[in-house]
């Protein structure tokens, strides 16, 4: 509790792409993510001036490219997959390095990267430049059903909490002499689990008398509705706008 | 299983979107049900329990370890429609903030691991519950099994989308074999993890574990050093008319499960629902390619003697499951149709209780 408020996803700064208000963020990443992903994998150049794009971003917010690329790392486990593939794919196959590798299957492995990477990439910059009741905020200003929004707020909220809770039970196992080490240690593990559950779930009765005892009525009130001026919305749409350029360049060329 | 952006291509991805909006809005609904007015805060603080066990690592072997999804856990401790919401929840936020699973695919990702693992774990623990004695042992089985075969059927829904919409050309039937293969293996992970989970808070609160309501054994008092039935303070309602049908759908589900896990094993060379299905669906060209090529079904019965016989009998038997549970959603919301016409309050918590 001691420590900043923001989370530690989010990194703070007043670039103008914090500026921005939280839904036309999420809206430019969404429909840049929709156009990336249609766009043919034949096209090289284009992921290159996507990269490109995302790389202006990262620039104009500040977000340092080492920040970045440690980021991209949750990607690991399809780049196994992506790698993977020309070996097990079907077609014309091709000969590369003594490895016989199917066309296909390259084509598929690249297709993956390209459009995995730049898609983290851009939720990563998003997430980075955004603080997280922000995102929340711009999600409902987005029309999300405000029942799932309460819902993602109260997760959000209390993440780090029951987290927490999680790792004093850890804490307290290992005071006690306990060690995780494999299958038979599962029972003491379920049961930790099974009293994280009833914490939370208590603590959730709780929260909710505590907000009854306060007027909660099933709806949040809304004190800080989200606002975007027609500047700001055209900034945040020039990055999907340009790739959108990029596209239909790519679906011609 | 969180899929990236790019694996599964745009047209298919938007229908995913499309199914997943779908169930979270009859979700949000049903979850209002099950809440009233309490959603908003207990169904967040079970998705900060999700996300928060899902870091709990359990420890496999020397050095390996692996840890929950936790779609079949919340349907068996706070109802389906409260799980699929409290997972669809984990899954956005794991998107947009965490990056792991791609905005695109937010739809595919919610259909399989939100939806179908909950709706596939509640059916079939369900189903058991009824079926099996009403003891606290019976409860733990039927959460193992449920998680069992919840993981593989989301496995089999990933294989689906990427028959219809997958953009690379890796035969299905690898794909299949692969998913349903490694998901096996994860399934028992968390099949022993969520049965033990379920059986610790069952232990201490059993009021709390949403599916086993109405499973409370009745009172027994010693007397005397003998067990001796407390006197009843209220009419226990017999469960004498669920008898018989309970018996026909254990016999029916045993039978399928039989055919499915054992018949397949030898009549796998003709080709079958997934293969129809995928011919069926798979009109845009690069489909057709996979369904002329490499029909997954038809794999097995090629090379299946050897070593594809364990994995067609699986894929039946989850086959069966599906099924069941699809056949059990249509005949559902046919029902509450028709109970619904008088809209009454009675009539709500009436049809609960008989689901």
């Amino acid at each position: 509790m001691g420590a900043g408020h923001a989370h530690r996803l989010y990194r703070h700064g007043h670039s103008p792409v914090h500026a921005l208000p939280p839904h036309t963020k999420l809206t430019a990443v969404f429909a840049f993510v929709v156009v990336v992903v249609s766009t043919p994998r034949e096209a090289v150049w284009a992921f290159a001036l996507y990269a490109a794009l995302l790389g202006t971003v990262a620039y104009a917010a500040r977000v340092p490219a080492g920040f970045l690329l440690k980021r991209l790392l949750i990607e690991i486990p399809f780049v196994a997959f992506a790698v993977l593939m020309p070996f097990v794919a079907q077609g014309e196959r091709v000969e590369v390095l003594g490895l016989s590798l199917s066309v296909n299957g390259l084509w598929g492995a690249w297709n993956v990267l390209a459009k995995g990477t730049l898609g983290v990439a851009a939720s990563v910059l998003l997430a980075s430049t955004t603080e997280l009741r922000e995102l929340l905020l711009g999600l409902q200003r987005l029309k999300l059903p405000p029942l799932l929004v309460q819902i993602a707020s109260f997760m959000i909220r209390y993440g780090d909490v029951i987290t927490d809770e999680m790792r004093r039970m850890r804490i307290a196992r290992e005071s006690r002499g306990f060690e995780a080490k494999g299958v038979r240690h599962w029972g003491v593990l379920a049961q930790s689990a099974g009293a994280l559950f009833i914490r939370s779930y208590e603590r959730g009765e709780r929260v909710h008398l505590a907000m009854v005892s306060r007027g909660y009525a099933g709806s949040m009130p809304v004190i800080d509705e989200v606002t975007a001026s027609r500047a700001q919305w055209s900034y945040a749409l020039a990055l999907p706008v340009t790739a959108l350029v990029v596209c239909v360049l790519g679906w011609t060329l | 299983m969180h899929v990236p952006d790019g694996f599964i291509n745009a047209p298919v991805s938007a229908a995913a979107g499309a199914v997943a909006a779908g169930a979270v809005a009859v979700s949000l609904r049903g979850a209002r049900r099950e809440l009233d007015e309490r959603t908003a805060p207990l169904a967040g603080l079970v998705a900060a329990f999700i996300f928060a066990v899902q870091m709990l690592n359990f420890p496999v072997a020397a050095g390996t370890s692996g840890h929950l999804l936790g779609g079949a856990l919340a349907a068996i401790l706070v109802g389906p429609y409260t799980g699929v919401l409290c997972v669809s929840v984990v899954l956005l936020m794991q998107g947009i903030l965490f990056a792991d699973g791609g905005l695109t695919a937010l739809g595919v990702n919610i259909t399989n691991m939100a939806v179908v693992t909950t709706v596939v774990a509640y059916a079939v623990f369900r189903g058991l519950v009824k079926v099996l004695p009403r003891k606290r042992r019976s409860v733990t089985v039927s959460a193992f099994v449920a998680a069992l075969l919840s993981v593989p059927a989301a496995a089999l829904a990933f294989t689906l989308f990427y028959a219809v919409g997958g953009t690379t050309d890796v035969p299905i039937g690898q794909v299949l074999t692969a998913m349903v293969g490694v998901h096996v293996l994860i399934g028992i992970g968390e099949a022993a993890i969520t049965a033990l989970t379920v059986g610790a808070v069952i232990a201490v609160r059993p009021d709390l574990v949403h599916g086993a309501r109405g499973l409370t054994a009745p009172l027994k008092l010693r007397v005397n050093g003998e067990l001796v039935d407390a006197p009843a303070a209220e009419p226990v309602a017999a469960p004498a008319t669920a008898r018989s049908p309970r018996k026909i759908l254990l016999a029916g589900l045993a039978t399928s499960l039989l055919l499915a896990g054992v018949v397949s094993f030898y009549a796998s060379a003709s080709p079958d629902g997934l293969e129809k299905v995928a011919a069926d669906k798979g009109i845009d060209a690069k489909a057709e390619e996979h369904a002329a090529a490499d029909s997954p079904l038809a794999d097995y019965g090629v090379e299946g003697i050897t070593n594809g016989r364990l994995s067609g009998g699986l894929a039946g038997v989850i086959g069966v499951g599906v099924t069941v549970v699809a056949g059990t959603g249509v005949f559902w919301a046919v029902r509450r149709r028709r109970s619904g016409e008088p809209p009454s309050a009675t009539s709500v918590p009436d049809v609960r209780e008989n689901v």
